[in-house]
């Protein structure tokens, strides 16, 4: 069996509806690998739902996303190999130590030097003085560190992440940019939710804007994204706005 | 089939890691049960001593009682880290991560079990274990029961607003026949002239109700726990 | 679009009508029960009604387990009509049960196994309606998985209620239908059975404008 390898991710024209609300609206795009791709938008414009579709999480209810041509039903769980997920809660455990955390998941996900991996891990995250205290006593800059890393334990060819930018000192933020370009440069595909635009530019190739649960921008290369933004968010919005259910 | 269970003990042992850390569920939910037994005692008891067959009664209530506040709370503390949605997303089979929680519930659950038998019996001079197989065979199979389909609604509630008394209201319903069994095959065996044959049936049928549920649990964990 | 058209919801309707307004001619020319007398003729009404709760429970159930695996939103529709029948034809067997038990035998409660399992199966369903209320978005899925829980339930119910009610032997029994009460009762039964295809397919009918509504507004929003 070879392996699968997901280089190019298609989504096309994916709806997501609870009930009455319409939280995505036939949201149609694609990424290449090496591509950090930036999803902006206001609260509640659906951000969080695009990236839990994407990480096969929740099922659009209708449309579809194609991983190197494939779909998630075709693929099972070996997507998920593939897939690495950081969301806004940061997924780790505080009882336990960083290193803790990190051997769990590793010996989860079936890795063969879990150990090495671990060490590895830690050093990226600058914890390898702290592997062994509880993560309660981390700060929000060391926790998302420890949780970035737990997300790309497995060297997964898609990094999808949600509002990972929340809560960081500008060393942190400028860590963690630089740390999505270094990911992007070596081949993988990167999307990041966050409502934040000047943290966006400067990191992102392309910025995908959502509002209301529609596209409403996109834009190649983040040099004029805020005055375009600025612009598109004065506008008067159009028809039907599904309601703001922030 | 090796790959299934690997996970499970993973995600049990890591359960059990994070308890033995604060111990505060097992703790708060032991106590929680002490005084639920107290309470019982309290209405259940005339002129010091207990009503008929109310021991069996006061030890299964405490349970299911107890059993519901373990579930809530140790559900609640994954979804505080949105922890769950991060086991989901791993390429393993999401049953077995279903089985490796229910089994650190089981844990939790048969430790309030000693905990609740030990003060009916000390309050009531029950003779619990003159039947000991039967006895510990019944209360494996209705932890089993409770635990299984608790621990389905508990998770698939960590999706849901109200969570909180959504749990109880769901779930009673559903485990009357485990508590009837629990209840009525321990009076079978405590009470003065024991039944064996009927403690059987209890535990058959119980038995029964745990094969079924649980295997309609590892088949609908997946679809419930994925919007 | 499936469900129940129009000519055959119109049928029924006027079946349903002349068979209610025949059932009381029949109910009283019926033979007075031997001990209970006048009393026991609400069995026409309550019987009937405990079948229609019992049918729309499988209902509800099968359609959720549809929905919770196929993921068709008509199935999800499907349950939640059946689902709020089972807990009004609950409600209505579960008034008549206990009035007739304390004219025939002194109790509010007889405690035997059908209403017993009545009272469960009410509880369960109430509860899949709270869930699907109060349970914030998506809780359709959350609630199908409650009623295929209910559903499977309902032997171990049965069996577990009907042995312990065995233990304690009562004066309650719930006396046999002779032959001359056959034909008004099941001629009750199919009114019953008509008024309740009515209600779920007009319950349906409902849910499937609302559906319909809904992607209206979404495709009129597209523009």
């Amino acid at each position: 069996m070879s392996v699968f390898e997901l280089d190019e991710l298609n989504v096309k024209h994916v709806s997501r509806q609870y009930g009455r609300r319409r939280a995505l609206a036939r949201v149609t795009f694609q990424v290449q690998s090496g591509q950090v791709v930036g999803l902006l938008g206001p609260n509640g414009a659906g951000k969080s739902t695009l990236l839990g579709i994407l990480a096969t999480l929740i099922a659009p209810s209708s449309g579809n996303v194609f991983y190197g041509g494939k779909s998630s039903k075709d693929l099972g769980s070996v997507l998920r190999r593939q897939i690495g997920f950081l969301s806004h809660d940061l997924q780790i455990y505080p009882e336990l130590t960083a290193k803790e955390n990190l051997e769990f998941f590793a010996n989860l996900y079936g890795e063969m030097k879990p150990d090495v991996l671990v060490a590895k891990a830690l050093e990226r995250a600058r914890l390898s003085d702290r592997a062994d205290d509880t993560v309660d006593g981390f700060s929000r800059g060391m926790r998302q560190r420890l949780a970035l890393e737990r997300a790309l334990l497995h060297e997964p060819r898609l990094v999808l992440l949600d509002e990972p930018f929340t809560g960081l000192d500008d060393r942190s933020i400028d860590e963690l940019s630089e740390r999505l370009r270094a990911i992007g440069r070596a081949g993988r595909m990167v999307i990041f939710a966050t409502h934040d635009l000047d943290v966006a530019e400067g990191v992102v190739d392309r910025a995908l804007v959502l509002r209301s649960g529609r596209i409403a921008l996109v834009q190649d290369g983040s040099s004029s994204l805020r005055t375009r933004y600025r612009a598109m968010l004065h506008e008067s919005p159009n028809v039907g706005n599904g309601g703001n259910y922030g | 089939m090796g790959d299934f269970f690997r996970v499970a003990w993973l995600v049990m042992r890591k359960d059990v890691r994070i308890e033995s850390r604060s111990r505060e569920v097992l703790y708060t939910t032991s106590f929680f049960a002490a005084s639920c037994v107290l309470v019982f005692s309290f209405a259940f008891v005339r002129a010091g001593r207990p009503v008929d067959g109310a021991e069996a009664g006061i030890v299964w209530v405490a349970l299911a009682y107890a059993g519901q506040l373990a579930l809530g709370r140790a559900f609640e503390r994954e979804l505080h880290q949105d922890a769950l949605r991060g086991l989901l997303l791993a390429p393993v089979e999401r049953a077995a991560i279903f089985v490796g929680k229910l089994l650190g519930i089981m844990l939790l659950m048969v430790l309030v079990e000693a905990v609740v038998i030990f003060f009916v019996a000390l309050f009531f001079s029950t003779a619990f274990f003159e039947f000991p197989l039967l006895f510990v065979a019944l209360l494996v199979s209705g932890t089993i029961g409770f635990a299984a389909v608790g621990a389905l609604f508990a998770a698939m509630l960590t999706r849901a607003k109200s969570r909180a008394v959504l749990l109880p209201v769901l779930l009673y319903p559903v485990t009357v026949p485990v508590l009837i069994a629990g209840v009525n095959g321990t009076l079978s065996l405590i009470q003065a002239d024991p039944n064996l044959d009927l403690a059987r049936f209890w535990l058959a049928l119980v038995t029964f109700f745990d094969v079924v549920f649980l295997t309609l649990a590892l088949w609908t964990f997946e679809p419930l726990m994925t919007e | 679009m499936n469900g129940v058209s129009r000519r055959t919801q119109t049928f029924l309707i006027v079946v349903g009508a002349v068979m209610f307004a025949a059932a009381p001619l029949l109910i009283a020319s019926a033979p007075n029960e031997a001990t209970m007398g006048l009393v026991a003729k609400i069995l026409y009404f309550h019987v009937p009604v405990w079948f229609m709760m019992f049918l729309a429970v499988f209902i509800c159930g099968i359609a959720s387990g549809v929905y919770l695996f196929k993921g068709r939103p008509a199935a999800d529709r499907l349950a939640v009509s059946a689902a709020e029948l089972a807990v009004l034809f609950g409600v209505m067997g579960l008034t008549t049960g206990p009035l007739w038990a304390r004219v025939s035998w002194g109790v509010w409660w007889p405690w035997d196994v059908r209403t017993t399992l009545a009272l469960i199966l009410e509880m369960n369903f109430v509860a899949y309606l709270l869930l699907r209320k109060y349970g914030g978005p998506g809780a359709e899925k959350l609630a199908a998985g409650v009623a295929l829980f209910g559903m499977f339930n309902v032997p171990f119910v049965y069996v577990s209620v009907n042995v312990w009610r065995t233990l304690h032997p009562e004066t309650t029994v719930v006396p046999t239908l002779p032959t001359a009460m056959a034909g008004p009762f099941w001629w009750c039964v199919v009114a019953y059975f008509v008024l309740f295809l009515v209600m779920l397919g007009g319950r349906r009918r409902l849910e499937d404008q609302r559906a319909r509504l809904d992607e209206l507004r979404f495709a009129y929003e597209e523009e």
